[in-house]
């Protein structure tokens, strides 16, 4: 390998994506930095991505040319990258004896279809954290790890925290009990018996009050670090959110005692990747064997406590003595690599719905696992029928040689009639707004509707014709009246949007009405307090409002307890978990139409209330007559555009309800990022159902447009 | 003397009612707000889940280390992203509000042909949804060279805030007496006199509501501005407070105190141009 790394006189450029920040950052920074030392003539960018937006960003920017060399992510979609021709597979180059630098079950998780993708730097898996002072002693199987949880656990205290509610974290019980990934056609046999019996495991020690319901991250971290957690399910990560005050431990998941089966946690391989259009593959690769190899190894165990992949460097006695490093190394042998299949990713979304029906208590495991076959079954929609295109095509044709022929004659028309100068002039003030409006929005949109008409798998675009459309309108895998059927979605948005825009409406023009008393005092904070929460980045607060609702440490449950009430379980029915959204986004809006309420509110004339007065007018009519009527022209457009908003304003729905229970929150729009992101990037069904929520909106637009030219004419 | 004591009573009890309503929707508006500072100023991770707002302890590693974000080579992408936010954002907000004044005060106006068809083109631009208008939105600006360029930003974001922009100042406009203007016109002032010296004096609430809209949309999106910059000291802030959230792990402390830090100037802008959504602007203008 050193030999490799020799001819170092060649100028290269390399550029490399990663999402680290903290310690992995610094430890990639110090590692780049010795590659840098090594080759002097070589341009190394090490570009930081948001995680968030990696996997989009790599699709979206690698086939245009403007991608990374080298980028470093997590194994599980290889498969998906391949098909849509990311990746550079590397099996000319990394022989055997190379793999074998690694350890043996870190290389496995890189091939697909027999082809090697990418070279592993480190490996994550769950493992189980203790308080070595709560648990002195790690649990060897699943009935001791019971029963110290049992002897923990009372008001407020668990004896085993993590984010049950995830199936990540839950895959430990799936394979503890027997389960296997593609023992059937589906990456998880939903309805066998190993998923069945490991939704009834956890909803078990839910029931008993042995794992708090509903956990994110912080609220685990938060239990452990002040002692209300005895042990804690989580990977390498959960180390750096540790306070320094608590002593704990990390051991290799505990063994099923109904089984004798090991608690098999996920393995994700952190590997470096070329892109299929690096600059130059032979140069990338160099230095993702530097990325790789011992020394860096090294550096990345121990500056970015990574549990590193590289088999030589445990071989270091600072590794060997690394507790918590060697814990994870020893959970390795017993855990179960993601598969990096497309269908994996399919099997995610009815695993978790699965296992918040059978967390939310009330459902039998068994009732659980078949709706989670039934949602499986949903999204895997079999692809439509090949359709011919031509008489689309034909029908395009003639669709835009009518067009072309309208514009001809409204343009002969306005000659004929004199108007041409008149519209040259005002086009003057209003045509460049329009023009640079309708350049970015026009053909993307053009796009969007053409691809309605396409099926995509996986870099395979097929023409359907209209099966989109009818796949969504008539609704097949679900009733009208369920969840996730278009019609039910479509009356949730109705209903979320008509809601939202009322509140939005009603509390911005009242607290507007008050502000604009002249004799108030301290209107100037009020104001500024108002409108905090548009001010503050909505992602976090509504996560905070997410948390607010929580079942057993929310605020509101906490407030409700207080007035001698019940605690709600918010997101287990409709209604309760509507309220949140709705709550959460009526929170976030209100100071926008305030705004909006506060400057229309100076287009009325003082006059006019003073003509009022001395005609004995009440508060009351004096809004009913003066204000509401004057208002109107101003706040129109608010209203109308603030209606669209809302019918596509997907993030609020998927942060603090994310569709539960069982997706019956989710709105159209979350429905159609749900088909375009998750669900195996189906982008043709999300775009009919884009075109149908403009068509939706098109018809509203078309009332409201009505009723702006109405108060146009009475102003 | 009677009627005005009770008068007097009677706006004693207008005022306490005010003053109660708005402190219950302050206290409803900050409450959030709070935790999000108490999760800024906790130190590590370590903030408690209790439903009390205050932190138990204080530390203001959060703040230091977000604003004093660097990279290895020691350039202080903090300083540089904030220079990228202000420049997007206020760029974003004169070009928008250039574009549609001049647009607002046509459909208001005049009446010419297009004009119901522009004024719905507007609208139309609003209602498709974007989730599929992401990838030819870069193939559109890869064409067009604007990749990694706050140019191509600006110009996403000012298309983005345009429409609403132009309704709203429309709407506003025509709530403008036209015989200001016509008397102006009387003197021998052109359309764009009467525009500038006339109408736009006028509109200063709508241009303040409409001011602040074009600059928030600029200043809060992350989505678009991660998928067409590569550069870590191109990034605006909200792309760069992303990057605190991790695939299994967030770092809520950070993350807070950097959401805290943005939406700082959206106050102070706020706070700047309220002076112009104060009452009894155009009354004496009207009579004037």
């Amino acid at each position: 390998m050193m030999l490799l790394l020799a001819p170092a006189a060649r100028a290269q450029e390399v550029t490399l994506w990663h999402s680290y920040r903290g310690a992995e950052q610094q430890a990639l920074d110090t590692v780049l930095d010795d590659f840098r030392g090594a080759h002097p003539s070589w341009t190394v960018t090490a570009l930081a991505i948001p995680y968030e937006v990696m996997a989009s960003k790599l699709t979206t920017t690698i086939p245009r040319g403007n991608g990374p060399d080298l980028f470093i992510f997590a194994h599980e979609r290889i498969g998906g990258w391949v098909k849509s021709g990311l990746l550079a597979p590397l099996d000319e180059h990394v022989d055997e004896a190379e793999r074998a630098l690694f350890l043996p079950q870190t290389i496995p998780p890189l091939q697909f279809q027999d082809k090697l993708y990418g070279l592993p730097l480190a490996f994550k898996s769950t493992a189980l954290f203790r308080n070595t002072k709560l648990v002195p002693r790690a649990p060897a199987n699943s009935a001791e790890l019971v029963d110290i949880a049992r002897g923990f656990s009372r008001e407020g205290r668990f004896g085993l925290a993590y984010q049950s509610d995830s199936f990540y974290f839950h895959a430990p019980w799936f394979f503890g009990h027997g389960g296997e990934l593609f023992s059937t056609e589906a990456a998880i046999d939903y309805t066998g018996q190993p998923f069945v019996r490991s939704l009834a495991f956890i909803a078990r020690l839910q029931d008993e009050k042995l794992v708090p319901a509903e956990a994110t991250g912080a609220l685990v971290s938060s239990l452990f670090n002040s002692g209300k957690a005895a042990m804690v399910l989580s990977g390498p990560w959960f180390t750096g959110e540790i306070d320094p005050s608590i002593d704990f431990a990390v051991s290799p998941l505990p063994t099923l005692n109904e089984t004798g089966l090991p608690s098999s946690p996920f393995l994700t391989d952190e590997a470096v990747f070329v892109s299929s259009l690096a600059k130059d593959t032979t140069s990338a690769l160099d230095l993702a064997r530097h990325l790789a190899g011992r020394e860096s190894a090294l550096t990345r165990a121990i500056v970015g406590r990574q549990v590193v992949a590289n088999a030589a460097a445990w071989t270091d006695p600072r590794l060997r003595g690394d507790a918590v490093l060697s814990a994870f190394r020893a959970q390795l042998p017993t855990t179960v690599a993601m598969d990096n299949r497309p269908e994996m990713r399919d099997a995610w979304e009815p695993a978790q719905l699965g296992l918040k029906k059978a967390l939310r208590g009330g459902t039998a495991p068994a009732v659980a696992a078949a709706a989670a076959a039934a949602r499986y079954r949903a999204i895997t929609r079999p692809l439509p029928p090949k359709a011919s295109p031509q008489p689309y095509i034909l029908l395009a044709a003639v669709a835009l040689l009518a067009g072309l022929g309208l514009l001809l004659r409204w343009t002969t028309g306005v000659v004929r009639r004199g108007e041409a100068r008149s519209a040259v002039r005002s086009w003057t003030w209003a045509g460049p707004a329009t023009f640079a409006t309708l350049v970015l929005v026009f053909l993307p949109f053009l796009v969007g509707l053409v691809l309605a008409f396409f099926a995509h798998r996986q870099g395979d675009w097929t023409f359907v014709g209209m099966a989109n459309f009818i796949d969504i309108l008539l609704s097949r895998s679900y009733g009208p009246s369920q969840p996730m059927s278009f019609y039910f979605a479509l009356g949730v948005t109705l209903l979320w949007t008509v809601l939202n825009v009322a509140l939005h409406l009603g509390i911005g023009l009242a607290l507007a009405l008050i502000l604009n008393r002249a004799t108030l005092r301290l209107r100037p904070l009020y104001r500024v307090l108002l409108i905090l929460p548009w001010a503050v980045p909505n992602y976090i607060t509504a996560l905070i409002w997410k948390g607010l609702f929580h079942k057993q440490f929310g605020a509101i449950n906490g407030f409700l307890e207080l007035l001698g009430l019940e605690a709600v379980s918010w997101f287990s029915s409709f209604g309760t978990a509507f309220f949140a959204n709705l709550c959460t986004n009526v929170w976030l809006g209100f100071p926008f139409m305030m705004v909006i309420c506060m400057g229309a509110l100076q287009s009325i004339p003082t006059d006019l209330y003073e003509a009022a007065e001395i005609d004995g007018a009440s508060w009351f009519s004096k809004l009913r007559y003066v204000t509401l009527p004057l208002l109107r022209p101003a706040l129109i457009p608010a209203v109308l555009l603030g209606t669209v908003w809302t019918f596509n304003s997907f993030n609020i729905v998927y942060l603090v309800s994310g569709g539960e229970p069982d997706g019956a929150t989710e709105i159209l729009i979350s429905e159609a990022y749900k088909w375009a992101f998750t669900r195996r990037e189906q982008y043709g069904y999300a775009a009919a159902y884009a075109v149908l929520i403009f068509i939706i909106l098109l018809g509203w637009s078309a009332i409201s447009a009505r009723l702006a030219r109405q108060a146009e004419s009475n102003a | 003397m009677s009627s005005r004591g009770s008068t007097r009573t009677q706006s004693r009890i207008n005022s306490i009612l005010s003053h109660a309503a708005l402190v219950l929707a302050s206290a409803a508006a900050i409450y959030p707000v709070l935790w999000v500072l108490k999760m800024a100023l906790s130190p590590g991770q370590s903030f408690d889940s209790s439903p009390s707002p205050i932190p138990e302890a204080i530390s203001f590693e959060h703040f230091i280390a977000v604003t004093s974000h660097s990279d290895s080579a020691g350039t202080w992408l903090f300083g540089h992203q904030l220079y990228n936010s202000l420049l997007v954002a206020i760029t974003t907000t004169v070009v928008g509000m250039a574009l549609s004044c001049t647009a607002a005060y046509a459909f208001s106006r005049q009446r010419f042909p297009g004009r119901e068809a522009g004024l719905t083109a507007f609208l139309l631009t609003q209602i498709f949804p974007g989730v599929v208008m992401m990838i030819p939105l870069y193939i559109l600006l890869d064409s067009a060279g604007l990749l990694d360029s706050l140019v191509g930003l600006v110009l996403v974001y000012s298309t983005t805030s345009v429409p609403f922009c132009t309704w709203m100042l429309k709407g506003y406009f025509d709530t403008i007496p036209r015989d200001l203007e016509e008397a102006a016109i009387m003197d021998g002032a052109g359309p764009w006199t009467t525009f500038w010296r006339v109408i736009l004096p006028l509109a200063r609430p709508a241009l303040a509501v409409t001011a602040l809209f074009s600059f928030m949309t600029a200043w809060n999106e992350f989505i678009l501005a991660a998928t067409l910059m590569n550069d870590e000291s191109m990034f605006t802030l909200p792309v760069a407070l992303q990057r605190y959230v991790g695939e299994y792990q967030t770092d809520w402390g950070s993350f807070a105190a950097g959401a805290l830090l943005v939406s700082l100037p959206v106050m102070l802008l706020f706070y700047a141009l309220q002076k112009h959504l104060v009452g009894g602007l155009t009354a004496g203008a009207v009579k004037g």
